[in-house]
């Protein structure tokens, strides 16, 4: 019989005190895998695996709004940029892929309010996060908009709805709760597999159909003065602007359809007309995204940001904390456990007198006796944080389909956080540190004594 | 010679500073696998004795030979795993470890030695004393009687050169006392192992060929006089 397994007796002879003392450390440490499997989720939703572009291009503002609202989209956008800017980004000789996007309708409130994104096929053909192509969940999805009126719909739009290929629905104007109902009615032609991006949760239409839709053209005097103020350093591009907006003029003044009006019939919205809200870029070098960065900076009613750096600084300055603090506050749930258990053993060295006494009348040295006390208070932390730590990951197992369902977080259970490497070498020496004081008693016990108490 | 306690002194000091002279036996032995009862009254020193040889006490000065070694000035932990190798122990109370079996309180007893365990052994002692059945049978489940004869199991787990037995017979039943005591000095004959009962019972003391009386030779009040307290 070892020191071990003599402590485990002893350890197993007061069960119900062991077993409260135990689960004790097992709730702190569930807790604390729990919220490291989420903060795991996060950081990586928030992260790298969030988006496959070098550059988001929007107009000039709050780097971290641009990147919430293009890439996130869980935030207004700051304004938009002329169509003709999508042009001049896809002759730049820097640049490898430059896709439109336009937000701000949303799905109806009582189909979840979820943002409708107009864009063009190539965001589909592009990686979304690097290394990884959309999939569709529905073999008889095309994950094609070919039409005008199709729609393709991330995994949690459709689960939300049960929406499958040939549904169909509206969508409001302006805002998740609005009531102005556009009148178009979109066909969904694709449900994307999940993705565990703000993918999941977007409704992609064709960037065209987004243009007819009512409102979502400025009139013809406000567009100049909005392509003044763009293009106002850049006299051939204002120009050029200007020239189209004169044609559209003389066309209005001749009576002649222009815009949503021309839509109607099957005719191309003029450029001058159109709006983007971001554009998702993709360099050819990755000194083309530097080098782009710092032009725009200079002048341009136009930036463009690296999608991770704003959220960075945000996980780090503001998220990163918060998860510090839950990781702290879990850290002193599992230190407050390990007090219970130095109460439990050391309230039980009393009546442990006479034990510890035959043991050392039967030869046991004072270390042994010592390292019995240790190895029961080690048994218990470490037996607890065992069992604490399989729950935790039982539970992140067990509640990913839902927590994903809800959120759009895509829950590793198992994914093994750099903190649990750590966990188990604190809780060995939280066991020894509780331990010592009860095994110093019976280190000190008087063997006479004790055999006569 | 098996047990030899040559100029003994051992007193404890009380709270108010000033010395107890609880021991003071200028000379005691017994021969290898000599049997003996130790009678004494109580609060005689019985008990200190026993601590003593046992080396669980340090005497304040004297030789105490056991097996052939002195064990006195050995340092606490070797005098630990002296004890633990030879000398064995039955107690009054039986000072069984609840949470273990039969069998696991006899393997403790061979654990503590460093010699490791060796189980065919403990089981063989368990069927000596007619516990055979009564193996993986916790104290609780077992009679006093089992209790004890588990105990004297336990006291030979690790081939002692000397049995110290501690009122062995007290608190159990006259049918059990009659066994307990023949399967003590049976077994210490078979395995030649010295013993020394301490009782107060005379009835017991007599059934041995050779009985001390502490008194007679233990004479604390004379071996400290002179000595500063």
């Amino acid at each position: 019989m070892n020191l071990f397994s003599i402590a485990w007796k002893s350890v197993k002879q007061r069960k119900v005190a062991s077993l409260l003392t135990a689960f004790s450390v097992a709730l702190g440490v569930m807790l604390m895998v729990v919220v490291l499997v989420i903060a795991g989720a996060v950081d990586g939703a928030f992260n790298q695996r969030s988006i496959a572009y070098d550059l988001i291009i929007g107009a000039k503002g709050s780097d971290l709004q641009l990147v919430l609202s293009s890439v996130y989209r869980v935030q207004p956008p700051i304004a938009n940029l002329p169509y003709m800017y999508l042009d001049q980004l896809r002759n730049d000789r820097r640049v490898e892929t430059a896709i439109p996007l336009a937000f701000g309708d949303f799905t109806k409130p009582e189909h979840g309010g979820f943002p409708i994104v107009g864009t063009t096929n190539e965001y589909f053909l592009n990686e979304y996060t690097p290394g990884k192509m959309f999939e569709v969940a529905d073999q008889a999805g095309t994950r094609q908009l070919s039409e005008l009126y199709d729609a393709v719909v991330g995994s949690q739009v459709a689960h939300k709805n049960s929406w499958k290929v040939g549904d169909q629905f509206t969508i409001v104007h302006g805002s998740a709760d609005s009531e102005d109902t556009h009148d178009e009615m979109f066909t969904i032609v694709s449900v994307l597999r999940q993705t565990g991006t703000p993918n999941d949760r977007s409704v992609f239409l064709n960037l065209e159909a987004v243009y007819i839709l009512d409102g979502h053209q400025k009139p013809i005097d406000e567009v100049e003065t909005r392509l003044n103020d763009f293009y106002g350093n850049d006299k051939e591009r204002l120009n050029a602007a200007l020239m189209q907006m004169e044609e559209l003029k003389q066309k209005r003044a001749k009576g002649q359809e222009i815009g949503d009006q021309a839509m109607g019939y099957g005719l191309d919205t003029p450029e001058a007309m159109k709006e983007i809200t971001a554009v998702y870029v993709k360099t050819r070098e990755v000194f083309d995204a530097i080098s782009l960065q710092s032009e725009l900076k200079n002048g341009s009613k136009a930036m463009a940001v690296n999608p991770i750096r704003p959220i960075k600084r945000l996980m780090t300055n503001f998220v990163g904390h918060i998860q510090s603090a839950l990781v702290v506050l879990t850290g002193m749930i599992i230190v407050v456990s390990g007090i219970s258990i130095f109460v439990s053993i050391y309230n039980s060295m009393s009546d442990r007198r006479r034990e510890i006494g035959i043991m050392r009348a039967l030869g046991a040295r004072r270390t042994s006796v010592f390292s019995i006390i240790l190895a029961e208070s080690t048994v218990l932390c470490m037996g607890g944080g065992l069992t604490g730590w399989l729950i935790g990951h039982g539970l992140s197992v067990a509640f990913a389909p839902y927590v994903s369902a809800r959120t759009g977080l895509l829950l590793d259970g198992w994914a093994l956080n750099p903190w649990e490497f750590v966990l188990f070498p604190v809780l060995l020496v939280l066991g020894a540190l509780v331990g010592f004081l009860p095994a110093m008693t019976a280190y000190r016990t008087n063997v006479a004594d004790a055999l006569t108490s | 010679m098996s047990l030899l306690l040559e100029n003994v002194r051992k007193s404890y000091k009380e709270p108010s500073g000033n010395r107890l002279p609880v021991l003071g036996i200028a000379r005691y032995e017994l021969a290898q696998g000599e049997q003996a009862a130790l009678v004494g009254s109580s609060g005689g020193g019985k008990t200190t004795l026993l601590n003593v040889i046992s080396g669980i006490l340090a005497p304040d000065s004297g030789k105490v030979v056991v097996d052939g070694k002195d064990i006195a000035p050995l340092p606490e932990v070797v005098r630990d795993r002296f004890r633990a190798a030879k000398i064995g122990f039955v107690f009054q109370t039986f000072n069984l470890l609840p949470a273990f079996t039969a069998l696991e309180n006899v393997l403790l007893g061979m654990s503590f030695s460093g010699r490791g365990v060796d189980r065919a052994f403990a089981i063989s002692l368990l069927e000596r004393v007619g516990l055979e059945k009564r193996l993986d049978h916790t104290p609780q489940r077992m009679s006093v009687g089992e209790q004890q004869r588990v105990s004297v199991a336990r006291s030979l787990a690790n081939k002692p050169a000397l049995l110290l037995a501690d009122e062995p017979t007290a608190n159990v039943d006259p049918a059990n006392q009659d066994l307990i005591l023949n399967l003590i000095r049976d077994t210490c004959k078979e395995n030649n192992v010295t013993l020394l009962m301490v009782t107060h019972a005379m009835e017991v003391a007599n059934r041995f060929d050779r009985l001390d009386k502490l008194a007679n030779f233990n004479d604390p009040q004379a071996a400290y006089q002179g000595v500063a307290s």
